[in-house]
């Protein structure tokens, strides 16, 4: 309900949404769960096995209980914690884990088998029969386990990836984190502070604590209005750092627009942050934790802060009769508050034998709760002290077991928390992510002016170091309390006592644990799955470590934590992998044609992250193998146009440019004459072959590499390791320039035809023999011709800057089709190569050596070379290694398969017996049969030999020939023509 | 993690590409023994400590460099270009 006068929403305005499926009121600045407890709703969600009936216990990102779906369709956002949740005009959410209803769910039959629910009964069940998993079990798992469910269907949401550098960055809001950064801010620190509420002010607008005399949310306000004339500091609202990394690297995610009802067009839904500050300050606070008493999650029952904050920050109580229940004496603060504001405080139960209060109220020193009452709702508890018990009817039970630090991000470099006998908790070690310091109470600071002590102390380290000097001297006036606890962790009795309330994990699963041996505070976390839910037991953990230090005897300190690891609050995927989605997936790069290749119908094929034409159909043809037939056998009659600005191109220059090539390729090139191409291959340091490709010698000094279109990448980064890492002392420079040139291959029997219509000055194969390049004039532009072909015919590739790529190759194409020919495609230019036994990466898969394709002779006597040492191994040198073939069908079945294995023909066809297999096929209308290559061992010398290639996946088995690896033109006459 | 390319500054290590330990600037001669070139090729140290080894920088100056930082703690000391400390690798 709510209480008059009290809380910093906005009463002005009223909101409307709905919770599965009913209509809510609440005001600007309420979460989901303020205002529902504020309509006075008790049951939230149902926990995770035995589906009991849950409200909410906290009132930050740690709940464990209020996990809600936000939004429906393709929208729906599952396991939002009702209690971070803005509400907003039109927000629609629903409750999880239920079915049918909230009220009345049908798995909760689970609660009552519970004692054959618990720890380890997967572990123990789901074993046998063997063949009832994955028919039966998994299906049934599957179904059973997660809270909320994603839609399925495509979400349009946007989200935004970003990186942000300061001096200083600041992890929370509240009082500490405010002092740091109005310090360092007028020191003239370029600061971010980061606070995940959608409020600054942390505890401060959960107290009725003054700070300089007025009240701790006011001078809140104050400070932000200070902050906000700064311009060097930046603010961030409902932004989380979830994790830090290696030389000051820090993760947030900041929630843009889950809280507005529409976004617009240019606000995403998440940012993915990356900060990077030279140095951070930890002001991330304290959780409050439970005490682990029989029947303590009922709806009602909840943290004794959390009442605070919903009483002074939202104006709600969430009870009309409330009974605090602690060992410490901060909770007391939530008997004060609501006193004041006129609600019934029926009982304070303090543990600690020595506890005192001044308020007027039944009070219990040295007490229990051992058990409580209400199925759908808290309606009675049970106080028990010296043995006597006494029912008290209460619709609302606050509980404080303590506080802990916040001290997750520092563990996400290795760093071990230590404990602390004061605060019976865990406390940061010291100096574990490098230039971080932790202040407040996130270092176990428990009083707002230790905590602005600690956050003057540090901040004014970083300030001096930084050669800067601070000008806030003063501290705030606050109140001065010690804060005062003693142990309690659980209470004895009938009834389940619950820890993990969104795993159901008890304090009895934790003493089984024990007694099964799981006494390893690690093997305990996964046998009963204690902090493994969506809030990773961030209310719960220490106390299950405390009873399992009881269970086996050990101390707090040697029984240790688990590892916190990033993120501290769940990250969406979407925001992560923001523009990774469908065509954001990857870059796609396109050449100058690729329109022109669009608008002739061509389908675009992938070739790395480059988009080429897979063929260019015609009218009347209905499928790629006819136009791949017509492309073949109009370059192999007449004359074709292709694209291969793909190839990578590297542009060398320098006196010492001759010793680089010598040194990459196996060949000389050195001897390389100038207007002259080469073919040559690239050696791995290992002996295998990398990439080849040609290399012209434009002018002296001067020479351009083509690399194949996988490798470029690779083989740019291997010139520049051998340039700078091998060989610093030559002289000489290269550069990527495959973006800068256009280059199209035109190849036929009509292709000299066909580039003379373009030259400036015609050229003859007298003039222009086969291997030549030339610098020439392109219809009055300056471009490049190089005499070389992949495809076994006369053909030339023609370069001209990238500007005029399109045009050129639509004149190309009109003027071709003018003769007889056209552009053809990936298909055709594959088969042609195929039939010329031309190498591309089917063949050069990272284990083959130039011995395996029959190239040894290219590695020259006379020099060194990259990989020269390592291929003249005996091992690379065997005759019975997998060595380059070509084969063609000579059986009754006709088709050769790519990736098929290849037998010898009287072997069983079993992997013992495995001698090699198909690289590449297609085809070839050339020969009217298919034709393949691919590795045999021992294949060289086999030669005309029959032997079967099988496909066991498809079923399908050829008899072979293995045949000249160059079917079409074996001496090359076409070439040179 | 961020390495500080002497060329463009501290950048973060996205735009690198890791080769591993620096020892392989020190190719050895062709006729080298067996030995040191099976070291070469396929033997590396993998210390718990300060290391040095080999980051590209890619997708940005396309500089090699050394890097010299410590696996245990993850500090990361120095980035050298190589081509300023080629044959002074200790």
């Amino acid at each position: 309900m709510r209480v008059a006068g009290k809380g910093l929403i906005n009463r002005e305005k009223t909101l409307n949404f709905k919770f599965d499926g009913r209509s809510y009121k609440g005001f600007e600045g309420d979460t989901v769960a303020s205002a529902l407890l504020a309509s006075g709703e008790k049951v939230f969600g149902r926990s995770f096995k035995y589906h009991r009936p849950r409200g909410v216990l906290t009132a930050g990102s740690e709940e464990p209980n209020a996990l809600i779906t936000v939004g429906q369709g393709a929208f729906q956002d599952p396991n939002v914690r009702a209690t971070t949740q803005e509400i907003f005009e039109g927000l629609i959410t629903r409750s999880q884990n239920n079915w049918p209803n909230l009220q009345y769910d049908i798995l909760s039959v689970n609660d009552l088998f519970s004692n054959f629910l618990g720890a380890g009964f997967y572990y123990k069940t789901f074993m046998w029969p063997k063949s009832f998993w994955e028919k039966i079990y998994e299906p049934f798992i599957r179904r059973a386990a997660g809270l909320g469910a994603l839609s399925g269907l495509h979400n349009s949401d946007t989200y935004e990836k970003a990186y942000a550098f300061c001096d200083l960055l600041i992890i929370g809001g509240g009082p500490s984190g405010l002092m740091a950064a109005k310090i360092a801010a007028e020191a003239g620190l370029d600061v971010i502070l980061a606070e995940q509420e959608p409020i600054f002010g942390g505890r401060l607008n959960s107290e009725t604590e003054k700070v300089d005399g007025i009240l701790g949310s006011d001078w809140v306000a104050k400070i932000i209005e200070e902050l906000k004339e700064l311009d060097n500091v930046r603010l961030f609202l409902r932004t989380t750092v979830t994790g830090v990394y290696d030389q000051g690297t820090f993760a947030a995610v900041e929630r843009v627009g889950h809280h507005l009802p529409d976004r617009g067009n240019d606000r995403p839904l998440e940012c993915f942050w990356r900060f990077v500050a030279k140095n951070s300050i930890l002001a991330a606070g304290a959780i409050e934790r439970a005490i682990a008493f029989p029947n303590n999650d009922r709806p009602g029952i909840m943290a004794a802060s959390a009442v605070r904050t919903y009483l002074n920050r939202f104006g709600v109580s969430p009870g009309r009769s409330i009974a605090l229940f602690c060992n410490n004496n901060t909770a007391h603060n939530t008997a004060k508050d609501l006193l004041e504001s006129g609600i019934n405080i029926a009982a304070i139960i303090d543990s600690r034998e020595d506890s005192k209060t001044d308020l007027d109220v039944p009070f219990y020193n040295g007490a229990e709760v051992s058990n409580t009452f209400g199925r759908q709702g808290l309606n009675s508890i049970i106080v028990k002290k010296n043995n006597t018990e006494s029912k008290i009817e209460v619709d609302c039970l606050a509980v404080s077991g303590g506080w802990n630090p916040t001290l997750h991000l520092t563990c996400h470099m290795n760093g071990r928390p230590t404990w602390d006998e004061k605060i019976l908790s865990f406390v940061p070690e010291n100096g574990v992510i490098p230039n971080m310091a932790v202040v407040g109470a996130a270092n176990g600071l428990m009083d707002t002016h230790s905590c602005f002590a600690s956050a003057q102390k540090e901040v004014g380290l970083i300030i001096k170091a930084s050669g800067k000097t601070a000008k806030t001297k003063r501290l705030p006036k606050t109140e001065i309390t010690k804060y005062e606890i003693s142990p309690k962790w659980s209470v004895d009795g009938k009834g389940r006592a619950w820890l993990d309330y969104q795993n159901d994990v008890t304090v009895k699963d934790i003493q089984q644990s024990v007694q099964e041996n799981f006494k390893s505070v690690e093997h305990m976390k996964r046998y009963t799955t204690q902090g493994m839910a969506i809030d990773q037991g961030k209310n719960s953990n220490v106390a299950s470590l405390a009873i399992l230090a009881d269970a086996t005897g050990r101390g707090i300190p040697e029984t240790g934590t688990t590892t916190f690891r990033p993120p501290f609050v769940p990250v969406s995927i979407a925001a992560m992998g923001k523009n990774a989605q469908g065509i954001g997936f990857a870059p796609q790069r396109y050449t100058t044609s690729h329109v022109a290749s669009v608008d002739r119908g061509a389908p675009m094929v992938e070739a790395g992250l480059w988009y080429r034409p897979s063929y260019f159909p015609e009218v009347g043809e209905t499928n790629w193998r006819q136009s791949c037939d017509r492309e073949i056998e109009m370059v192999r009659t007449n004359v074709g146009v292709c694209d291969v600005s793909t190839l990578g191109k590297i542009d060398i220059q320098g006196p010492d440019a001759h010793r680089l090539l010598d040194f990459v390729y196996t060949n000389m090139f050195s001897t390389l004459k100038v207007g002259k191409v080469r073919y040559g291959l690239m050696l791995r340091e290992d002996g295998h072959v990398m990439d080849d490709g040609t290399t012209a010698h434009l002018a002296e000094n001067h020479y351009v590499m083509t690399t194949t279109t996988a490798a470029a990448g690779q083989v740019m980064r291997h010139l520049d390791f051998v340039h700078q890492c091998l060989h610093p002392e030559w002289d000489l420079g290269f550069i990527s320039v495959t973006e800068q040139w256009a280059q199209f291959s035109i190849a036929g029997p009509k292709s000299q035809e066909l580039i003379n219509a373009v030259l400036d000055k015609p050229i003859s194969s007298e003039t222009f023999p086969f291997m030549s390049c030339a610098s020439v004039g392109i219809l009055g532009e300056a471009g490049r011709l190089f005499r070389i072909s992949f495809s076994g015919e006369h053909g030339y590739e023609i370069a001209v800057p990238a500007r005029f790529g399109e045009s050129l190759f639509r004149l190309l194409v009109s003027r071709a089709e003018e003769i007889g020919g056209g552009p053809y495609g990936m298909e055709a230019l594959n088969i042609l190569r195929i039939e010329k036994g031309f190498i591309t990466h089917a063949e050069i898969h990272g284990r083959i050596t130039a011995f395996d394709l029959g190239m040894q002779r290219m590695i020259s006597e006379k020099k060194d070379c990259i990989g020269k040492t390592s291929a003249s191994r005996p091992g690379l040198l065997d005759s019975e290694r997998e060595q380059l073939i070509a084969l063609k069908p000579v059986g009754s079945v006709k088709q050769i398969v790519a990736g098929a294995h290849l037998f010898d023909l009287n072997d069983e066809p079993v992997r013992e017996n495995d001698r090699g297999y198909v690289t590449s096929v297609g085809f070839s209308p050339t020969f009217g049969h298919f034709i393949g290559l691919g590795f045999f061992k021992g294949g060289q010398a086999r030669l005309g030999e029959q032997i079967k290639m099988v496909d066991h996946l498809r079923g399908i088995e050829t008899e072979c020939e293995i045949v000249n690896t160059v079917s079409f033109d074996p001496k090359g006459d076409r070439l040179r023509d | 993690m961020r390495i500080p390319c002497p060329i463009c500054g501290e950048r973060d290590r996205r735009e690198f590409y890791y080769v591993g330990d620096a020892e392989i600037v020190n190719r050895p001669s062709p006729d080298a023994s067996e030995d040191l070139w099976n070291d070469y090729l396929h033997n590396r140290e993998n210390p718990a400590g300060v290391t040095k080894d080999l980051w590209y920088h890619e997708s940005g100056c396309n500089s090699w460099l050394i890097v010299t930082r410590n696996t245990v703690t993850h500090e990361v000391e120095s980035a050298e270009l190589t081509v300023d400390i080629k044959g002074d690798l200790s």
